[in-house]
C-alpha cells in the first residue's frame, strides 16, 4: 500500500495512505477538527457527530472520525452548515446533561459560540449518583453517551461485558444486567472505563468524596469498611446480597 | 428474585444453542410466549446457552418495546395513537378503555388482567382506529370493543384492494390468504422456472432493464444492487426481505403478505438465485402476527413443493429462508439496524459505507429488498422487461401500490401505474374526502415524509414529478386530512413518534427528536417561546445534515414542510 491518495481540505492539498480518515488527514496539515466520542484506543462508531465536515458531492455532512479520505475529495471543515450543526449539537448537549466537569466540551462551546441556554424548559437527564462499590461512582447525570466505557469494558479492551445500555433514544442510559450493582456483575474493577470517560460521569471514589467535603481520614475509614464488606459478601453468597 | 419454572426452558434453549447470538431475539420471543415476560433467571439461562453476555441481553431487552423484563398482565392491549387512528378517535377510545379498566379495578375481585398501552402505528390504518390485543389486530375498534376484549373476542375487517390495474395484486382476495394452488392458477412460480433456466447474470440484466427501483423508500435501482452483491467478494451471500413495515400510514406489505404470500416468496427466491445466496431471512415486524403466520404457511408449502430447499425444481440451486419476528422498533426497518437485530443485538444502524452489498448481514455481501420490490420480480421475469416498462412512465416504470388512509371515503390499498395524478387516486379511487369536506393537506411518505396541499392535487405520481414538486414518494403512503383537522396536533404526534423511536445512537437525533417534541408541545399549547421557530429550524437542519441514519435525517421534514405551508400556526400573531 504505497499509493497515496490526494485530497484537499480547506483548499490545502494533502496526500495520505489509503484508509486514512478525514480526521487524521486534516491533522497531518494542522487542521483541527473537534471530536467528542472519538478516542484513539476505541473503535469509532461516529455517535457524537461533532466532527462533521462538508464533503463536496455528499448529500449530508460526513463525520471526519470515520469518513475515509478518497482520491480527489474536497473537504471543507468550517462552513456555515458545519458550524450550525456543531453549535446546535453542543447546545443540545448542554440542555441535556451536566457538563461542568467536561472542560474539553466547554472549550468547544466557547469556540462555536454555543449558548448553553439555547433550549429552555428542556427535560434534562438527571438520574441520581450510583455509589455501589469502593473504586468509583457513576454519576450518569453527566453522561453524554459517548459509548467509550461500554466499549473498553467489552471488545475494545477488557472483555468483561459488565455494562451495556438501558432504554433507547433520549432515555438511553448506561446500565448493568437488570440494573444490578456493579459488584454483582462481571465487572473486574479494572478502572478502564474511568480512564476513558470524558465528562467525569465515572469518577474515582476518593475524588468524589473529597468533592463532597470529606477529609482524607474519613475517606480512608469509609473505603476500608466498604472493602471489608465486599470481601465478606464474596465469601457468603454473592447472589443473596444483590437484593439488599 | 421471582421463582420461575425453568424446566420448560431447557428443551427450547437446546434448539437455539447451536446458533449462538443470532438466535437471541427468537429465544427471547419464545421465552416471553412461555412466561408472559422474560424473567431474570430465564435471561441468565439464555446467556449461558447462547454465549451472550448478561449485560448485552439486558441491552437487547431494553431496546425492543414488545419485550418485557417484568411481569405484565396476561392481555396487553396496544392502542395506536398516531395520526390516522387519532383522527378516528383513538385518544378518546384510550380514555374510555382506561376508565373501564379503572372501574373494574375499583370493583376489585373480577378485574380483568389487562394492561393498556399507547402504541405507534400498527399498520392497520385503513381500519382506524386500531388496537392490538394479545398480539392480534382488532380494527376498527370502538368503545364497545372493550367487552369483546374482556371476553377474548378479536376481529379485523378486510381491506379494500382496488385500483386501475391488478398486476402486483393480481389474484389477491380480500381477507383470504392465497394457497399455493391459487397462486399456481395465476402463473405462480413460472417466473422462477424461467429464471432457473437462464443464468443469474441474465436475471440481473432483465431486472436492470426493467428499471425497477426499491419500493422501501430509498428508490435505489434494484438490478444495480443485485449486481453489486453478486460481484462482491465474500461468502456466503445473504438475501434479506425487509418486512418491518412500520412507517405510520403504511400497510401495503402487510396486505401482500396476508393475501399473496407466494408472490413475495417467489420474488425472494429469484433474487437469491440472482445473487447466489444459499440462505435468506425475512424480517417481519413484531406486530404483524397474521402476516407471520401466512408467510410461514407459504414457506412450508413451497418447501414441500420443491420451490425452497435443496436443488430447487431439479436445478443445482439450493436456498432456504428463515422468518424472523421484530420486537417493536421502527428503526429496525433501516437496513443495517435490521441486520444488527438479526445478529441478536440492539437495533443500532451502522455507519455507511461499507454498504450492505459488500458488507451486510454477518459482514457478508447482502441484498436487502422491500416486500413490494420483490413482488415486482416475478412479473418482470414472466412478461419480460419490455412489457413491464409498458406500465408507468419512462422514468418511473411499473405498477405501484399506494396506501390511502385518513379522511378519505374508501381507505385502502390501490394499485396504479406510475404517472396517474394524486387527484385521480384521491377522488376517483379512494372516493374523495370524507363527508363532502375539502382537503386541507395530505402527508406523503408517512412520518418521514412531507405535507402536500391543495395546489399539489394535480401532481403526477412518479419519482420525477414528485421530486420537482418537493414531495417524497417514500414507500407510497398518503394520509389525507380534511379542512377541520388541527395540523399542529398532527405535527405533535409525528414529533412524538420520532422521539419514541429514535434509537439514541447519534446525538443530533437522540437529543434533537426530544427537543423537537418539547418545542411542539409548547406550540400546540399556544405559548411558544419567541425563538421557537428558529430553534425548530436549526434543530431540523442539524438532524437532517448530521444524523447517522435516515431516521434522524428525515425526522424534521414533515414539520419543516408544515412550517413552510402554515407559518402562522407556529408563530402567534404578535410577533409578525
Ligand atoms: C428509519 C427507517 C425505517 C425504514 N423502514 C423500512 C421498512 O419498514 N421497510 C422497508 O422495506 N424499508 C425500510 N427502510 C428502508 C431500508 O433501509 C432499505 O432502504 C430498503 O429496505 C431497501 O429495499 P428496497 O431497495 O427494495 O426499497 C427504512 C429506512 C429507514 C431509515
Ligand atoms: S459514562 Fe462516561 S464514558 Fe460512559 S458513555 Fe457516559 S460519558 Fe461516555
Ligand atoms: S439518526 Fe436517530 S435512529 Fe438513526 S442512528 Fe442516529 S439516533 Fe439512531
Ligand atoms: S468524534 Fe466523530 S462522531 Fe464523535
Amino acid at each position: 500500500m504505497t499509493d497515496k491518495i490526494t485530497l484537499t481540505i480547506d483548499e490545502q492539498t494533502v496526500a495520505v495512505a489509503p484508509g486514512t480518515t478525514i480526521l487524521k488527514a486534516a491533522g497531518q496539515i494542522g487542521i483541527e477538527i473537534p471530536t467528542i466520542c472519538f478516542h484513539d484506543y476505541c473503535t469509532s462508531y461516529g455517535v457524537c457527530r461533532i466532527c462533521v465536515v462538508e464533503v463536496e458531492g455528499s448529500r449530508t455532512l460526513v463525520p471526519a472520525c470515520i469518513g475515509k479520505a478518497s482520491e480527489g475529495m474536497k473537504v471543507h471543515t468550517r462552513t456555515k452548515r458545519v458550524e450550525t450543526s456543531r453549535r446546535t449539537i453542543l447546545e443540545m448537549l448542554a440542555s441535556s446533561v451536566d457538563l461542568s466537569e467536561a472542560p474539553g466540551i466547554q472549550e468547544y462551546m466557547t469556540d462555536y459560540q454555543a449558548n448553553t441556554q439555547r433550549f429552555p424548559e428542556a427535560r434534562e437527564r438527571k438520574p441520581s449518583v450510583l455509589d455501589d462499590n469502593s473504586l468509583f461512582i457513576r454519576d450518569y447525570a453527566k453522561c453524554i453517551l459517548c459509548w467509550r466505557c461500554v466499549q473498553v469494558c467489552a471488545d475494545d479492551a477488557q472483555y468483561a461485558y459488565a455494562i451495556n445500555f438501558s432504554k433507547r433514544g433520549y432515555e438511553t442510559q448506561i446500565g448493568t444486567f437488570f440494573e444490578k450493582s456493579l459488584p454483582a456483575t462481571t465487572c473486574v474493577f479494572c478502572g478502564q472505563c474511568i480512564g476513558v470517560c470524558p465528562t467525569n460521569a465515572l469518577k474515582p471514589k476518593r475524588e468524589y468524596l473529597l468533592q463532597n467535603g470529606l477529609s482524607e481520614d474519613e475517606i480512608m475509614k469509609l473505603t476500608r469498611s466498604q472493602r471489608k464488606r465486599r470481601t465478606r459478601r464474596q465469601i457468603s453468597s454473592a447472589e443473596q446480597s444483590e437484593e439488599e | 428474585m421471582e421463582n420461575v419454572d425453568l424446566t420448560l426452558l431447557h428443551p427450547l434453549l437446546e434448539k437455539f444453542s447451536p446458533e449462538g447470538r443470532t438466535a437471541l431475539l427468537p429465544a427471547l420471543h419464545e421465552v416471553q410466549d412461555l412466561y408472559g415476560y422474560v424473567p431474570e433467571q430465564a435471561a441468565v439461562e439464555i446467556s449461558k446457552s447462547l454465549q451472550v453476555p448478561l449485560a448485552d441481553i439486558h441491552g437487547v431487552l431494553e431496546f425492543y418495546s414488545l419485550l418485557y423484563n417484568a411481569p405484565v398482565a396476561k392481555t396487553v392491549v396496544h392502542v395506536c395513537t398516531d395520526p390516522v387512528c387519532a383522527m378516528a378517535g383513538a385518544d378518546s377510545l384510550f380514555k374510555v378503555m382506561n376508565r373501564k379498566l379503572e372501574l373494574h379495578e375499583l370493583e376489585g375481585e373480577d378485574a380483568p388482567a389487562i394492561t393498556l398501552e399507547k402504541a405507534p402505528c400498527l399498520g392497520l390504518c385503513e381500519h382506524a382506529p386500531a388496537l392490538m390485543v394479545r398480539d392480534k389486530p382488532v380494527a376498527p375498534a370502538s368503545p364497545s370493543t372493550w367487552e369483546d376484549i374482556v371476553t377474548g373476542k378479536t376481529y379485523h375487517a378486510n381491506p379494500i384492494i382496488a385500483g386501475d390495474i391488478s398486476v402486483l395484486t393480481a389474484g389477491c382476495q380480500r381477507g383470504k390468504p392465497s394457497k399455493l394452488a391459487d397462486y399456481l392458477k395465476v402463473d405462480g412460480y413460472s417466473a422462477l422456472q424461467k429464471a432457473l433456466q437462464i443464468s443469474p447474470e441474465a436475471v440481473i440484466a432483465e431486472v436492470k432493464a426493467s428499471g425497477l427501483v426499491g419500493r422501501g423508500g430509498a428508490a435505489f435501482p434494484t438490478g444495480l444492487k443485485w449486481e453489486g452483491a453478486a460481484g462482491a467478494a465474500g461468502s456466503p451471500k445473504y438475501l434479506v426481505c425487509n418486512a418491518d413495515e412500520a412507517e405510520p400510514g403504511t400497510f401495503k406489505d402487510r396486505i401482500m403478505m396476508e393475501t399473496m404470500p407466494h408472490r413475495v416468496l417467489e420474488g425472494i427466491i429469484i433474487a437469491a438465485y440472482a445473487i447466489g445466496a444459499p440462505k435468506g431471512y425475512m424480517y417481519i415486524r413484531g406486530e404483524y402476527t397474521i402476516p407471520y403466520r401466512t408467510m410461514s404457511q407459504a414457506i412450508e408449502e413451497a418447501r414441500q413443493a420443491g420451490y425452497l430447499g435443496e436443488n430447487i425444481l431439479g436445478s443445482s440451486f439450493t436456498f432456504d429462508l428463515e422468518l424472523r419476528r421484530g420486537a417493536g422498533a421502527y428503526i429496525c426497518g433501516e437496513e443495517t439496524a435490521l441486520f444488527e437485530s438479526i445478529e441478536g443485538k440492539r437495533g443500532f444502524p451502522r455507519a455507511k459505507p461499507p454498504f450492505p452489498t459488500t458488507s451486510g448481514l454477518f459482514g457478508k455481501p447482502t441484498v436487502i429488498n422491500n416486500v413490494e420490490t420483490l413482488c415486482n420480480v416475478p412479473i418482470i421475469l414472466n412478461g419480460g422487461a419490455a412489457n413491464y416498462r409498458k406500465i408507468g412512465t419512462e422514468k418511473s416504470p411499473g405498477p405501484k401500490l399506494f396506501c390511502m388512509s385518513g379522511d378519505v371515503k374508501r381507505p385502502g390499498l390501490y394499485e396504479v401505474p406510475f404517472g396517474v395524478t394524486f387527484r385521480h387516486l384521491l377522488e376517483d379511487l379512494a372516493g374523495g374526502v370524507r363527508s363532502g369536506k375539502q382537503m386541507r393537506a395530505a402527508l406523503f411518505g408517512g412520518a418521514a415524509g412531507a405535507f402536500a396541499a391543495e395546489e399539489d392535487l394535480d401532481v403526477r405520481l412518479t419519482f420525477e414529478d414528485l421530486r420537482s414538486a418537493g414531495l417524497p414518494l417514500g414507500s407510497g403512503v398518503i394520509t389525507v386530512f380534511d379542512e377541520t383537522r388541527n395540523m399542529l396536533d398532527i405535527c405533535l404526534r409525528l414529533a412524538r413518534f420520532f422521539a419514541e423511536e429514535s434509537c439514541g445512537k447519534c446525538y443530533p437525533c437522540q437529543i434533537g427528536t426530544q427537543r423537537q417534541y418539547e418545542i411542539l408541545q409548547r406550540v400546540v399549547r399556544g405559548d411558544p417561546l419567541r425563538d421557537d421557530f428558529q430553534r425548530l429550524q436549526d434543530l431540523g437542519q442539524t438532524m437532517t445534515d448530521a444524523s447517522l441514519c435516515g431516521l434522524g435525517q428525515t425526522a424534521s421534514l414533515a414539520i419543516s414542510s408544515a412550517m413552510r405551508l402554515w407559518p402562522e400556526l407556529f408563530q402567534p400573531k404578535l410577533w409578525y
